[in-house]
């Protein structure tokens, strides 16, 4: 795909893979579960987190040294997350200079049924500042 | 108003054999954490670094995500151990305000506590450290609902 995003290893040990939009899936397993047949609702968070700092880093790919640090994130958990896969996509409010302001909407089978949401406040780090902050 | 439900004594609630169950399994399990201590309404857990859970290649810091599942556990087992006794709840929200990045290697130690009990509803706080208490690397505030009461 040679899209961003290179997943961080913590993506990796979710099982998150990226496709075109970027469109985040993490399929069901044992070590995303929490109580029986559910998905953990920490693995949820880290879905939404990886698809918010994925999102803007897509938006911010032509910039080259350009990086992001969390300063904040709440996630609501709306329904249970069931044994198939759960897919995530974000939305990049805001991309100033400093600060990125994103949401982020995680679904299973119909992404009008969100089982979670998250939102989250990004330090954004770019090599040459300049312009309207 | 809902009157809240004092704290209530010690009683058949042991988080030190329910952390070792639930971390035991699934993403708890993979996660690893580890009971440190307890009080009537507060629960610790420790989280062993591991390079599987970096966020950043190339800083080797920790990602945010097993900070918030750690913290999601530790606030839990508090609300349990505050009431006496297991409750089957759902997290509502859960806020984390990330202070500074957790320095590589060093264990997070996750401290969750039950502020305020209803039937319902338990609201609670907490924050994680990688070594000093009063130099926390997360700030974290959440509600959950009781999913068998009436």
């Amino acid at each position: 795909m040679g899209a961003w995003p290179t997943l961080p290893p913590y993506g990796h040990f979710l099982g998150i893979t990226v496709e075109e939009g970027p469109l985040f899936r993490m399929p069901f397993g044992i070590s995303v579960t929490g109580r029986p047949h559910f998905v953990h609702g920490g693995a949820l968070a880290g879905l939404l987190e990886i698809a918010a700092v994925g999102t803007v880093m897509e938006a911010l790919r032509d910039e080259a040294g350009a990086h992001v640090k969390p300063i904040n994130v709440t996630v609501d958990f709306m329904r249970g997350g069931r044994e198939r896969d759960t897919f995530a996509a974000a939305t990049v409010l805001r991309l100033g200079n400093r600060i990125a302001n994103v949401e982020a909407f995680a679904w299973q089978e119909d992404r009008a049924k969100l089982i979670a949401s998250a939102r989250m406040t990004l330090m954004v780090r770019r090599a040459a500042s300049g312009g309207e902050g | 108003m809902t009157q809240p439900t004092p704290p209530e004594r010690p009683t058949d609630f042991d988080p030190v054999l329910v952390t070792r169950m639930v971390s035991s399994f699934g993403h708890n399990g993979a996660l690893g954490a580890r009971y440190v201590a307890h009080g009537t309404d507060w629960v610790e857990l420790a989280l062993d670094y591991r390079a599987e859970l970096v966020g950043d290649e190339e800083t080797k810091v920790l990602a945010s995500g097993p900070v918030i599942a750690l913290m999601d556990m530790a606030t839990s087992l508090a609300t349990w151990v505050r009431r006496g006794r297991f409750e089957p709840q759902a997290t509502l929200d859960l806020r984390v305000d990330y202070l500074r990045a957790a320095v590589p290697e060093r264990t997070v130690i996750g401290h969750g506590e039950c502020y305020r009990l209803t039937r319902r509803i338990a609201f609670v706080r907490g924050f994680a450290h990688d070594g000093d208490p009063a130099d926390p690397i997360a700030h974290v505030a959440g509600t959950f609902m009781m999913t068998e009461v009436a």
